[in-house]
């Protein structure tokens, strides 16, 4: 495997958007909010537990009441430098909390406690798995703690609007990318990585369904190579497959635009998923003056480098290393990369693969277990056959206990029924045949009953596929394939 | 009990130790002190039944010989604290109605302490202001007033309730918050007793925020030793308090003893102003000598870049107050417009029917400050001259243990006189703001007449945490002023 490369440059052609007036480049930055697991808020002791009743935690703090104050919650903070080191970035010891001042009904304290000038997290990169197996870098600007917003809610009165504060001063880190990705392809596979990297941690649950994780997405579009273009700011797009439909629609906006001899408005626009396309919200010159300065309610975040240190050493093996240690197992660069995506698939794997070939335990998960789970709508978690039964399953494929086929059927019996698959095989009589005398005779009574076929196959030499059928169907598919073949080829002298 | 109750802090402590007197004979007393008083607009709201209560409480326990720091006391609380289950104004309409459903960690504390609450006291508008003409609830009027003249003179401000309540024997004691002199102004004009903590020796967890990196609560009373005491009780190291500060607390009230001999008292050349009155020049000279005459050294130092103070102080608190008050937007608490067309109309009616024109004043020019193009020139600038004040006053202590000042540049001045001119009235703090943007201790130590007969003080500022030596020269001060004046009581109701 080469070094992933940096995309600063033009790179791949084919990713290009082909225009009248020739290619155009997509160049993409995104802001990723990512809610910081912790049972309480970032400044107050309420609950951050989702799917409460309306306003059932939310603190004399998280409302702004008069004389209320801040107090950092430490577990946050750990896991804000958690997620830095997990994105190979720079900690900084010392960083600064900043009010970001504006009104809105959701916002009890009118500003928003976040960082701006001094974050807890600098420049730092991920590594983005694609699809042809290659691997790129996406650097990371930085990363900076907030509060989040509570939630106005316009559906429950004709016209009234309600508040929930539940959400109201919970714990986000905003991770801030340099503009590095250049189609929606990389972007998709930066957010999944991403995701794969926090949930390693335990730094946040990438629920993307509960809003625990939302993107703001920065397209431009340029001449490959050229100067970068003005862009325009998605805002919370909040599936993968919403991403890539966004960054293409809003590319290909952008070009008409520019083909058109236009030019593209910096604004903030809204992705609209029915439509399918995105909407202007406000324009640069609508856009809020946040009047940021210090709080002067919270000292400077400092923090010992010691601690860091602690930190850093109770890491978890993440996805690139663990891929990288799959691959030395002898896995490709894609399955590696698909079986590191989730850490509990990964873990299954690694149990599943224990004193097998990697590889063939790979395929197995891959191409048995993964389609029997997402036929009955089940997580790896739900396994009904555990990763250790399924290694005895494929140790009995390896020593030639039981064949292939017989393998699917005996997963299909302990998947329904349950049992230990080596005490299966023994009930049933499932052990794969190997003895030539039981087989030498399966094949007599096969040419016995079909002496035109024996004609027919010496000149058609791929009738040899139907005799090694018939011989199996005569052994109760318990024949071992490569003892059938070699046995057909010798008594019907077949040519190698 | 008499109608008056001219007793000190420490006196009455004394005399419930003694059981000369009851907690509940004590704040009846002060209860029809207050009554009668109404005329000074003192008192935002009067807590009679509360105080009656806590008094019984307090004389029960001391009936089973339990006796706490501040035992069956009563106090009298700016309305800037948060009191559980009593409105709480900030001297604003904005917060309407507001009753807190939480307790201060100061006035906690005091109640902890066994203290006794007789109400909350009449301030500026959010503590913005030097006068008290600025609360929603009226001006207060000084219980002072000059020598063969009815016209009513302001009591200063912010805590401007407070220091009429003191001086004119309607509490023992009271609390006040001081931005930018709000507890020395106000003491200084009305011949009580103000201190400033160190930034962090008092909880500011539920005191509503007025400018959060320089608001700190202090004692106002009528005796440096009740300082002390009343001191001890309010400061604490509070977790819910970030900006607190993790020193414990000592017993301020032994720290009076020992005498000054051989201190190194430092006076400031910069505070000699243009315009200074001649009987404040005076006073201060004579504050120097008593101070001589009692074993203290008095060395000139420089505060250099003092003449920058006020500018920094109206840059950085404005910037700050216009951040806190945001929270009053008519959605949650307080005051709500009605018949708003959308949300930005909800804002804006709210807000201008619950300000005051100084609030609104002061929102502008800190919104202004911070904004984009602006922050660089005005709001980076002052907190750069912020720590070159702070680094004048670190300087200055390398030559001296305590510096002594003026406390304002001229008495208690006439209701309306300076409402119309905010300049002037900002002047007013000119020597009291440097110790805020400092973050140091400042005590306002009641030291002579005008020759018209209105108090003035002379201001002490110490090191950071060293309200021991601020306190212990305060007494000095006191000792040699002798300032045993009093109001004429010419506002009590028959």
């Amino acid at each position: 495997m080469s070094a992933p490369q940096n995309n600063n440059q033009s790179n791949n052609p084919s990713k290009f958007i082909k225009g009248e007036t020739g290619d155009w480049e997509i160049v993409i930055g995104m802001e990723v909010h990512a809610q910081v697991l912790s049972k309480s808020k970032l400044f107050s002791g309420a609950s951050t537990e989702f799917g409460a009743e309306p306003n059932a935690q939310v603190s004399f703090i998280d409302a702004g009441m008069p004389g209320m104050l801040p107090v950092i919650n430490g577990k946050c903070v750990e896991q804000a430098v958690r997620t830095g080191l997990g994105l190979k970035a720079k900690i900084n010891l010392w960083s600064i909390f900043d009010r970001k001042n504006y009104f809105y009904p959701d916002l009890p304290q009118g500003y928003q406690i976040s960082q701006y000038k001094n974050p807890i997290v600098g420049e730092g990169e991920v590594t983005i798995d694609l699809k042809d197996g290659e691997s790129r870098l996406v650097g990371i600007e930085r990363l900076h703690l907030e509060q989040d917003a509570g939630k106005s809610l316009h559906d429950q009165h004709p016209d009234s609007s309600y508040v929930d504060l539940n959400r109201s001063g919970i714990a986000l880190m905003e991770i801030v990318t340099k503009p590095d990705m250049r189609s929606s392809d990389e972007a998709a596979a930066f957010l999944r990585k991403l995701r794969a990297i926090v949930r390693y941690l335990g730094t946040c649950d990438g629920n993307m369904d509960e809003g625990s994780m939302r993107a703001d997405v920065n397209v431009s579009v340029r001449k490959p190579g050229g100067p970068l273009g003005t862009r325009c700011e998605i805002k919370n797009v909040n599936s993968m497959r919403f991403i890539a439909q966004a960054v293409e629609y809003e590319a290909r906006r952008q070009v008409e635009i520019l083909e058109n001899g236009g030019t593209i408005r910096q604004e903030t626009r809204l992705f609209d998923s029915r439509q399918g396309e995105t909407r202007s919200m406000r324009s640069k010159e609508e856009a809020h003056d946040y009047r940021y300065f210090p709080d002067p309610d919270l000292l400077p975040l400092e923090l010992d480098a010691g601690w860091v240190a602690e930190i850093e050493k109770s890491l978890p093996e993440l996805p690139d290393e663990k891929k990288s240690r799959f691959m030395a197992m002898g896995l490709s660069a894609y399955d590696a990369s698909v079986l590191v995506a989730e850490r509990d698939l990964a873990d299954y794997y690694e149990e599943l693969a224990k004193g097998v070939d990697a590889k063939a335990a790979a395929n197995w998960l891959n191409n048995e277990i993964l389609g029997r789970l997402n036929r009955d709508g089940l997580s790896i978690l739900q396994a009904p056959v555990s990763a250790a039964a399924n290694n005895a399953i494929v140790a009995m494929i390896a020593d030639k206990t039981i064949s292939g086929k017989i393998a699917k059927d005996l997963l299909d019996i302990v998947w329904s029924e349950g049992g230990d698959p080596r005490a299966v095989v023994d009930k049933r009589g499932l052990r794969q045949v190997t003895d030539t005398g039981a087989i030498d005779a399966a094949i007599e009574r096969v040419i016995a009953a079909n002496p035109d076929k024996v004609e027919d196959v010496k000149a058609k030499p791929k009738l040899a596929a139907w005799f090694v059928g018939q011989v199996m169907k005569e052994t109760g598919g318990k024949a071992s394939p490569t003892v059938v073949n070699a046995a057909l080829k010798q008594r019907l002298n077949l040519p190698d | 009990m008499s109608e008056t109750v001219p007793m000190t802090l420490a006196e009455a402590r004394d005399a419930l130790k003694a059981k000369k007197i009851s907690s509940t004979e004590l704040t009846s007393a002060f209860v029809r002190a207050q009554e009668q008083s109404r005329s000074l607009n003192a008192f935002v709201t009067e807590t009679p039944d509360r105080a009656l209560a806590m008094a019984k409480a307090s004389d029960a326990r001391l009936a089973r010989g339990e006796r706490k720091p501040l035992e069956g006391l009563p106090l009298a609380i700016k309305d800037l604290f948060c009191t559980k289950g009593v409105k709480t104004t900030a001297g604003s309409n904005i917060l309407g109605n507001f009753v807190p459903p939480y307790e201060s960690t100061v006035t906690q504390n005091l109640w902890n302490a066994g203290a006794v609450m007789l109400g909350k006291t009449n301030m500026d508008e959010f503590a913005l202001g030097a006068s008290n003409e600025t609360s929603a609830s009226g001006p207060v009027f000084n219980p002072w007033r000059a020598k063969n003249s009815n016209a009513n003179l302001v009591p200063g401000g912010s805590s401007g309730g407070s220091a009429a309540s003191v001086a004119g024997d309607l509490c023992l004691a009271a609390t006040g918050t001081d931005t930018g002199g709000s507890i020395r102004q106000p003491a200084a004009v009305t011949g009580t007793v103000g201190l400033k903590p160190t930034y962090g020796r008092c909880s500011r967890f539920g005191i509503v925020a007025f400018a959060s990196s320089l608001d700190q609560a202090g004692p106002m009373t009528k005796t440096v030793r009740d300082a002390a005491i009343l001191l001890g009780q309010m400061a604490s190291v509070d977790p819910r308090d970030s900006t607190s500060v993790d020193i414990a607390v000592p017993d301020y009230e032994k720290q009076l003893e020992g005498g000054i001999r051989g201190l190194k008292v430092g006076i400031p050349k910069e505070y000699r102003i243009d315009g200074m009155p001649a009987d404040i020049g005076k006073l201060w000279e004579t504050g120097a000598d008593w101070l001589k005459a009692q074993g203290a050294e008095i060395v000139e130092v420089s505060l250099p870049h003092t003449k920058y103070a006020l500018p920094t102080y109206y840059i950085v608190a404005p910037a700050e107050a216009s951040s806190n008050l945001a929270r009053y937007d008519g959605v949650r608490f307080g005051h709500r417009a009605s018949n708003a067309r959308d949300i930005t109309d909800l804002y804006e009616k709210s807000r201008a029917e619950g300000f005051g024109a100084e609030v609104q004043r002061r929102i502008l020019i800190g919104t202004y400050v911070l904004s984009a193009g602006y922050y660089d020139a005005y709001y980076a600038r002052a907190q750069k001259l912020r720590t070159l004040i702070k680094r004048d006053f670190d300087k200055a202590f390398e030559r001296c243990d305590v510096l002594l000042t003026p406390a304002t540049p001229g008495p208690a001045f006439g209701v309306g006189e300076k409402t119309d001119d905010p300049v002037s009235m900002y002047l007013n703090d000119v020597f009291t703001v440097t110790v805020n943007l400092a973050g140091l201790p400042g005590l306002s130590v009641p030291a002579g007449l005008t020759d018209n007969g209105l108090p003035l003080g002379l201001q002490l500022i110490g090191k950071a945490f060293d309200e021991g030596t601020v306190l212990r020269t305060g007494l000095a001060l006191e000792e040699a002023a002798q300032f045993r004046h009093k109001p004429a009581n010419w506002w009590r109701a028959a």
